[in-house]
């Protein structure tokens, strides 16, 4: 099954103008249409409107129980108990250590420990800046090429702890825009 | 589609292919180390050299050797080349038909891989995974084709049930029988159910698989459906790997265009579609019940079994869930028949099996081997043993459920029994080696903590169970434990094992309990008078 | 119906096909421990307390728990062996040590079901440590309270609330030892626009975390029997006969 590339339904005027002024709104609306808008759904819809929102606020929590007729506190029960999903904003940057077993006997800990005195951010949170954010993972599927960190998506290999600091403090130093 | 414009759709991609075939891999690893870029490359390598219509570049997924990607293949001359550059790209072309180039050669005929059986890899870094057209030529989905049109459903069950296959997820259930047990349902609406979520921390097999070859285990779950007599199949995919959900979305929409999947595959009366559905993050929804919670839109915690997936599964149906290694074994037994496959193994473990081979060896990647092979062929042939000269202390098996195996019991075959007589299990694949460096209590502590933070939280011994051995393991690590506290942490261990709802709290004392059965000095040592 | 015949502590018992283990047990005088389960509502074999060990052919035993465990033919069930006290005593004890269990000041005092688990399994201290969790008390609601250091998530209120009221008020939310229950998007109770204020789930709940503001304690225990009473009568119709 392909999902509609235009919008079905009553959609005015193309794609684009949701009443409520935010057109991410559409994409949500979207995603529950995609599924007829079954309760079975809701983890997809969910990573929907985190891929478009980059978090879950309270108000698409609200929005999508609305749109799925689902009690609100179910889905922040499920929005809660996944690890992916997010109810804060994440930072500019994004840091993922990897503390899969692999690179746990290769040693990650240490360097976790140093970007977490570098940076002064613990796992899950962002710093209080909004520059980065810093998150484990357990393995990240390159155990071959064990310490791994991803740094704002792309993965590095054969980690130590100076490369990746060397890396971070790149992203403080031209990260004035 | 037509089944003949299919076979012409083969006939053109065998032959569209050129003399020469310079094969990229593309895995998560080898992507992660640029292999993309050197793809780009050779193929503009070749352009300048003027060879574009002898070389063909491919880009292929995991080749095995993960540790000294990127790995570059060049067939069908079998040159190896490890720890590829960009800048080696034009090299690497003028050597093709002789000569030698500037790049570090590897040796595709020494003991990593000469010690190894692909099977369920078979066409891992041979066909590419992002072209159905490269599986439909390697002979893809041609058992499919058989099956449907030789084998009725029972035939097919019966099939899987002499082959011995057992589950490849960690339990090592006998597949036949659960096939069974679905065929046996009544008619009426039935799933099955690939449970790719891997959720153990040092594993990659799983993933290499679907990222190497997806079509293969699209293909085996066609074949269970029709054999269960299920329409619609399900994968449920970690969320963490999005190039995996790339290439088995790319895969199921492929396999849907071209008719291999749908209604009426193959001019026969079989309908079955595939989906696909994401997790976000939870290593217990890689147990069955939980899975089946996630799959349905609710939060992933385990439901008490019986009643078993096989006879209530998903929303309420009977459901058929196999692990991937499991599905992507099918096309391979139907193909080889039952009884070749039954001979490669030990007497209660058939086939092969894959692991990902990874943490203090100097070797590390995919490796797939008969069941029965000694972990020491595993670890210090195909592995090359512990890196820097160090020596082997123990390899893990099982991931958070299993255990550690220590080196003076390296001669153990890797079988289902063999692992658990050691207090580990075969669990899906992971295999981490360490060497002497390694502090078994903290290997402990690390194992605990994982289950502390993946517990779902709902039965009472896992929840608040893990998080206090974690603090005794803290405690006992630093120094700071009395033997009075060894005594309470063992028997803590006991009820967790016995007493919580599912397999993750039943197995997260395991990596503690076969540290102390075979480490036990490191914890007494540690403790102090009090 | 068929009826299955077993023993129960050497008692030779019977039970109606699709009745559970604990359900045969009641019937027929013997008491299992159970603080997850509660008459009316369904059963998620979450506590593990009424674990009993059943006999498997072959010798040895394995454990099941009895709520959610289905009685079968010529099944040999004990429900009061060494082993099973033993954790019984260690599962109440973690449940003391997750949270903040000070009964002296907790208004449901003599009249909670973990205390009187406490007592009748015989746990005098505790042999882990106390986590002290920081835990809040929410007191939004114009009638109830909710105080998360007495929460033992059972979930009997968030079952109450969505099978019984219909609201589906409480869900779980988070995972492992940080889960918490919570109303609606983990808003204040009183700003609940699905709470219909019914108190099903202060009549389910068997510690003090879910209380009347204003009662005395004493009310709470026959507010529990109340629950199941309610159930029961809508099952069978008496409502409407
Ligand atoms: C905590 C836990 C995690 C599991 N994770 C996985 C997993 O990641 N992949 C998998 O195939 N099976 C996993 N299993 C086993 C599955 O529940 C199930 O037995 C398996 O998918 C059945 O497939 P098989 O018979 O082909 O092995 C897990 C089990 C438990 C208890
Ligand atoms: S054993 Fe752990 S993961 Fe399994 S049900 Fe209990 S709390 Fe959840
Ligand atoms: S008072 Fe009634 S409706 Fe409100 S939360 Fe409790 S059970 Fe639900
Ligand atoms: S509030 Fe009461 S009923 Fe609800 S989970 Fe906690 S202890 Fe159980
Ligand atoms: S353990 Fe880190 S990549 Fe696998
Ligand atoms: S990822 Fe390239 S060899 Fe495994
Ligand atoms: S009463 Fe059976 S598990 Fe709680």
């Amino acid at each position: 099954m392909n999902a509609p590339t235009k919008a079905v339904g009553q959609d005015e005027a193309g794609s684009g103008s949701h009443p409520s002024g935010d057109d991410r709104f559409a994409r949500i609306d979207e995603a529950m249409r995609r599924h007829r808008f079954e309760q079975d759904a809701l983890i997809e819809v969910l990573h929907a409107a985190q891929e478009h929102f980059g978090y879950l606020r309270a108000d698409l929590l609200q929005y999508i129980a609305h749109g799925l007729k689902l009690p609100p506190s179910r889905v922040h029960g499920v929005a809660t108990f996944y690890h992916l999903f997010t109810l804060t904003p994440r930072g500019k940057h994004t840091c993922v250590v990897c503390t899969g077993t692999a690179c746990y006997v290769r040693g990650v800990e240490r360097l976790l420990a140093a970007i977490e005195s570098e940076t002064g951010a613990v796992p899950g949170r962002t710093t209080p800046d909004g520059r980065i954010t810093l998150e484990v993972a357990r393995c990240v599927g390159a155990c071959g090429i064990a310490p791994v960190v991803v740094f704002d998506g792309n993965a590095e290999g054969s980690q130590t702890a100076e490369s990746a600091l060397d890396r971070i403090r790149k992203w403080n130093d031209h990260g004035e825009e | 589609m037509e089944k003949n414009e299919l076979v012409s759709l083969v006939e053109a991609e065998r032959a569209s292919r050129r003399p020469v075939q310079v094969r990229v891999c593309t895995a998560s690893a080898c992507l992660a180390s640029r292999s993309r870029e050197v793809a780009g490359r050779l193929r503009s390598a070749a352009g300048r050299a003027g060879m574009v219509d002898r070389v063909d570049v491919r880009e292929v997924g995991c080749l095995r050797l993960c540790s000294a990607g990127p790995l570059v293949k060049v067939e069908p001359e079998g040159v190896l080349y490890e720890r590829v550059g960009v800048e080696q790209a034009d090299s690497i072309v003028g050597a093709i038909g002789g000569g030698r180039a500037e790049a570090r050669i590897g040796d595709p005929s020494g003991p990593f891989f000469a010690r190894q059986l692909p099977m369920v890899l078979e066409n891992s870094g041979v066909v590419e995974p992002e072209r159905i057209e490269s599986y439909l030529a390697a002979g893809g989905y041609g058992q499919l084709d058989r099956v449907l049109r030789e084998l009725t459903p029972e035939e097919v069950v019966e099939a899987i049930t002499r082959s011995g296959l057992r589950g490849r997820g960690g339990a090592g259930y006998p597949s036949g029988l659960k096939w069974a047990t679905v065929a046996k349902m009544p008619p009426g609406r039935k799933f099955v159910i690939c449970n790719a979520d891997e959720g153990d921390p040092g594993a990659f097999m799983d993933r290499s698989v679907l990222e190497s070859d997806p079509q293969r285990v699209l293909e085996g779950m066609a074949i269970a459906g029709y054999a269960v007599g299920a329409e619609q199949g399900y994968v449920y995919l970690r969320g963490e790997h999005p190039l995996t959900i790339h290439r088995l979305r790319l895969a199921i929409d492929q396999a849907r265009r071209l008719g291999v999947l749908g209604s009426g595959i193959f001019d026969s009366r079989f309908n079955f579609r595939i989906d696909l559905r994401i997790g976000a993050g939870a290593y217990v929804c890689g147990e069955e019940t939980a899975l089946m919670a996630s799959i349905e839109g609710r939060r992933g915690t385990p439901q008490p079994r019986p009643p078993y997936p096989a006879q209530s599964g998903l929303w309420g149906s009977p459901t058929l869930i196999n692990n991937v290694e499991t599905l992507a074994n099918i096309p391979a037994i139907l193909r080889e028949g039952a009884e070749r496959f039954a001979r490669i193994g030990t007497a209660s473990s058939k086939g092969t099996k894959v692991f990902a081979l990874a943490g203090n060896v100097c070797r590390s990647g995919l490796v797939e081997v008969p069941m029965g092979t000694s972990l020491r062929t595993i670890v210090e042939e195909i592995g090359g043993g512990a890196p820097e000269g160090r020596s082997i202390k123990a390899v893990q098996t099982g991931g958070p459920s299993g255990g550690c195996i220590p080196a003076s019991q390296l001669d153990t075959p890797v079988d289902y029994e063999s692992l658990k007589a050691l207090g580990s299990i075969m669990g899906s694949g992971g295999m981490i080696v360490m060497d002497d460096r390694a502090d078994m209590v903290d290997v402990a502590r690390y194992f605990m903590e994982f289950c502390r933070d993946e517990s779902c939280g709902k039965c009472i011994p896992c929840r608040a169970g893990t998080v206090q051995l974690h603090r005794m393991l803290v405690r006992i690590r630093d120094g700071q434990a009395t033997r009075d506290e060894l005594h309470r942490l063992e028997r803590l261990c006991e009820m967790v094992k016995h007493a919580s709802l599912c397999g993750l709290g039943q197995a997260a004392p395991s990596p503690v309990l076969s540290t102390l059965r075979f480490f036990r000095e490191e914890y007494e040592s540690r403790l102090t008078g009090g | 119906m068929s009826v299955h015949t077993l023993r129960i502590d050497e008692k030779d018992v019977s039970a109606r096909a699709g009745q559970t283990i604990l359900e045969a047990a009641s019937e027929n005088g013997i008491s299992i421990p159970t603080l997850c389960h509660l008459e009316g509502l369904s059963n998620v074999g979450a506590c593990r307390l009424c674990l009993v060990e059943v006999a498997v052919v072959g010798g040895g035993t394995r454990l099941a728990a009895a709520c959610v465990t289905a009685a079968a033919e010529e099944m040999v069930i004990q429900t009061d062996t060494d082993r099973l006290r033993e954790y019984r005593k260690m599962i109440v004890e973690l449940l003391f040590a997750e949270r903040n269990h000070v009964c002296s000041v907790c208004v449901a005092n003599n009249h909670c079901e973990l205390q009187e688990m406490a007592v009748s399994q015989g746990v005098d201290h505790v042999r882990y440590d106390y986590l002290e969790p920081r835990c809040d008390v929410d007191l939004s609601h114009p009638r109830f309270g909710l105080d998360h250091n007495r929460c033992i998530l059972c979930t009997r209120c968030v079952r109450a609330c969505d099978e019984v009221e219909g609201a589906h008020t409480w869900d779980v939310s988070g995972r492992g030892t940080l889960s918490r229950v919570v109303t609606d998007l983990n808003a204040p109770w009183g700003a609940s626009e699905t709470c219909t204020s019914c108190g099903k789930c202060v009549m389910a709940c068997p510690t003090g975390a879910l209380f009347h503001q204003s009662s005395t304690v004493s009310e709470m225990i026959h507010e529990r029997t109340r629950l199941s009473f309610l159930v029961d009568a809508r099952e069978k119709k008496q409502w409407h006969a």
